[in-house]
């Protein structure tokens, strides 16, 4: 079980029509994330804020591929797993404005968001967190015969934290219908990934554990749908996990504020080029014939779908300040959250 | 004036000590040419290189796992945890070894570890970035800990820190760092301040006022607004909070009578409760009212604003709280 590189894509299953959903999926995470950067400049977000900018391909191939009844654990880096599972952007919003409407009333923000009703489990303030969680799930499916599958989301960084290695095993072991989704992004934080390990693919870890790794072009919305597809019917067959490493990069520095000056240039530059929004738009154009209507009728509807989402997000309530006391037990005992 | 911060203070001592002894290191994550996140080891790369500046992956045991076993074979580390509250990851290595060693070796082996912990809420990051975890480590023989509040006293306590033989938890809270990644300040020469040694930092008659980290301040605010009203607060900063100044506290009781303790952990097993129960038992007769607690309500840190605040333990609480005391 050598860890193996996903096709390039051939998009053979890619209609015009499903590119500009998954293209519209994709830039609904790129301008939601360059929204909430000037929001936070406007000072109407208060905490850490990650942007998923560049990655979008990641996430969208990823969930595109998913079915309802499936669960996800995300990361700090986590509204584009979010939106490419199908959130709403205005709550996500007015969690980032710490309102009532919000996902998580306000009491968690960007770092610990969820939307349950779509599986998706959380974003997730630890590195590494979310891993051991989505192998509970999925051990939770194993017991039950359920055929949902869980996926974790997680960085190159993460891939050093021993929750990722425990779990690796553990999976493997018990054969858990489960996909280790390692968006590669060449750094954790300030240091990149050939100064935190030798290998220069974490999907060679897989092996090791009794698992496929599979490489892939995580810029390439088509190339990561496809190798998805491959992992979820072998996680659903009861054949286990799968690690999938996408290859990507994030634009922008490691947190809103980061001016990433640990990068050089002419990698970011490269990179740009690669940016995903831009090879799959010329892609549609060249190989599906989209117009630039079309295009342009996608960045449309984002934007003011988004607009009205942020116009909604501004008007919710802020909680009041003893709403701090709910919440801490499912049955709260008098007083206790007080004294 | 002098332009010297708490990270300064940390920066210095750390520097002081490499070059004074060169067995010590920083071991941490993004340590190195970074400079750390909240920029406290900016420039020592610089000086001291990679081989005092161990960049580490993001393997929190990992890191306190090799600081242990640095330490038992002649190595002085520090470890940097970003944020106390991914200590969590690497309790293993902290409690269960490193605390534990030079007692279970029937004193054959220590510990000379420091592990500098990012502590406390400052604006809104949630959860899990930004307990108060003190009471963890105070309730393990064999761990010393340490909370300053000043850049003097952290400068002073850390240098003290790198040179004890035995494991330091170093708490530093994010609210006392100013200017983050600016220029490093003047040089101020701090002598190392001894563990254990706590320090009156306002004189008063009716009220003694124990609070550490960046409490402090809010209690010292506080105590300017009681002045006004005519009630005179003591304020004892114990500095240390393993070994604790429990002379130091009884002295300000026999001038004050009441005791009022103020930390931003939550209040239910705070290291408040164990500093009530000093005042208990050694000072019981000296006490004219009952002792008052204030502290974090007991819930998680609430990410909106006005929630948080609600949660923390401010100004006007413990002016309020002083007030109702002293009536
Ligand atoms: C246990 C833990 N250690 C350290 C951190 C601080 N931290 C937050 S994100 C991050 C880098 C993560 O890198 P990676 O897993 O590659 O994800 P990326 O940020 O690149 O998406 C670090 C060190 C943390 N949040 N939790
Ligand atoms: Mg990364």
């Amino acid at each position: 079980m050598n860890s193996s590189t996903g096709s390039t894509s051939t998009g053979i299953s890619v209609t015009l029509e499903k590119g500009l959903e998954l293209l519209e999926r994709m830039m609904l995470i790129r301008r939601f994330e360059e929204r909430a950067a000037q929001l936070r400049a406007e000072g109407l977000i208060p905490g850490f804020l990650h942007p998923y900018i560049g990655q979008e391909a990641s996430a969208v191939g990823i969930c595109d591929v998913l079915s309802p009844q499936d669960v996800l654990t995300s990361t700090h880096r986590g509204h584009g797993h979010m939106i490419g599972r199908g959130a709403d952007p205005a709550r996500m919003y007015a969690e980032l404005f710490a309102r009532v409407g919000g996902y998580n009333q306000g009491k968690g923000g960007s770092l610990h968001m969820i939307d349950t009703e779509l599986g998706f489990l959380g974003a997730n303030g630890i590195v590494g967190g979310g891993i051991p969680i989505a192998g509970g799930a999925a051990l939770q499916f194993k017991r039950t015969g359920s055929d949902a599958v869980a996926v974790s989301f997680f960085g190159d960084g993460a891939s050093n934290e021993g929750s990722f290695h425990e779990t690796m095993n553990m999976a493997a072991l018990w054969k858990l219908p489960i996909l280790f989704v390692c968006e590669n992004n060449l750094y954790g934080e300030f240091t990149r990934q050939s100064e935190h390990m030798v290998l220069k693919d974490v999907a060679d870890r897989a092996p090791a554990y009794g698992m496929p790794g599979v490489v892939v072009d995580g810029n390439d919305v088509i190339a990561v749908r496809e190798v998805t597809k491959v992992a979820v019917e072998r996680a659903r067959n009861g054949d286990g996990p799968t690690l999938i490493e996408t290859k990507t990069y994030r634009h922008r520095g490691h947190f809103e504020g980061d001016m990433a000056k640990y990068r050089p240039k002419e990698e970011v530059e490269e990179w740009m080029k690669r940016d995903p929004l831009l090879t799959f738009s010329t892609w549609l154009s060249t190989e599906r014939d989209a117009s630039k209507a079309d295009l342009a009728d996608v960045r449309s509807r984002v934007d003011t779908r988004l607009e009205v989402a942020i116009a909604w997000a501004k008007e919710q309530a802020h909680p009041l300040a003893e709403d701090a006391l709910n919440h801490v037990y499912v049955e709260s005992f008098n007083g206790e959250a007080l004294r | 004036m002098t332009n010297f911060t708490y990270a300064d203070g940390i920066r210095q001592a750390i520097a002081e000590e490499i070059e004074r002894d060169p067995s010590v290191f920083v071991i941490g994550e993004d340590v190195g040419e970074s400079g750390g996140v909240f920029g406290v080891t900016k420039g020592l790369w610089d000086r001291f290189g990679s081989n005092h500046l161990w960049d580490t992956p993001i393997s929190e045991e990992g890191i306190v796992g090799a600081a242990v076993g640095a330490a038992l074979v002649g190595g002085k580390p520090i470890v940097e945890i970003m944020f106390g509250d991914f200590s969590f990851l690497a309790m293993d290595m902290i409690v269960n070894q490193a605390a534990k060693t030079h007692y279970m070796t029937g004193g054959n082996l220590s510990v000379p570890m420091v592990v500098r912990m990012v502590t406390g809420t400052a604006g809104s990051t949630g959860a899990q970035h930004s307990q108060s975890l003190e009471a963890f480590f105070t309730q393990v023989p064999g761990l010393k800990v340490v909370a300053p509040s000043t850049a003097e006293d952290a400068k002073g306590l850390l240098i003290s820190a790198i040179r004890d033989p035995d494991p330091v938890i170093f708490f530093e809270h994010k609210g006392l760092y100013v200017g983050r990644g600016g220029p490093a300040g003047d040089v101020v020469k701090v002598d190392p301040i001894p563990m254990g040694v706590g320090k009156i930092v306002r004189e008063g008659s009716d009220v003694t006022i124990v609070s550490y980290l960046k409490t402090l301040e809010y209690a010292q605010k506080a105590a300017d607004e009681l002045a006004v009203e005519g009630i005179s607060c003591e304020i004892f900063d114990p500095r240390t909070l393993v070994p604790f100044d429990r002379a130091g506290l009884r002295a300000s009781l026999e001038k004050t009578g009441r005791l009022l303790i103020a930390h931003e952990a939550p209040t239910r097993g705070g290291f408040g409760a164990e500093i009530a129960a000093f005042a208990a038992e050694d000072c019981f007769e000296l006490l004219r009212a009952p002792i008052v607690r204030v502290g974090a309500r007991n819930t998680p840190i609430p990410y909106a604003p006005i929630m948080e605040k609600y949660t923390l333990p401010g100004v006007a609480r413990i002016a309020e709280e002083v007030r109702k005391l002293v009536k």
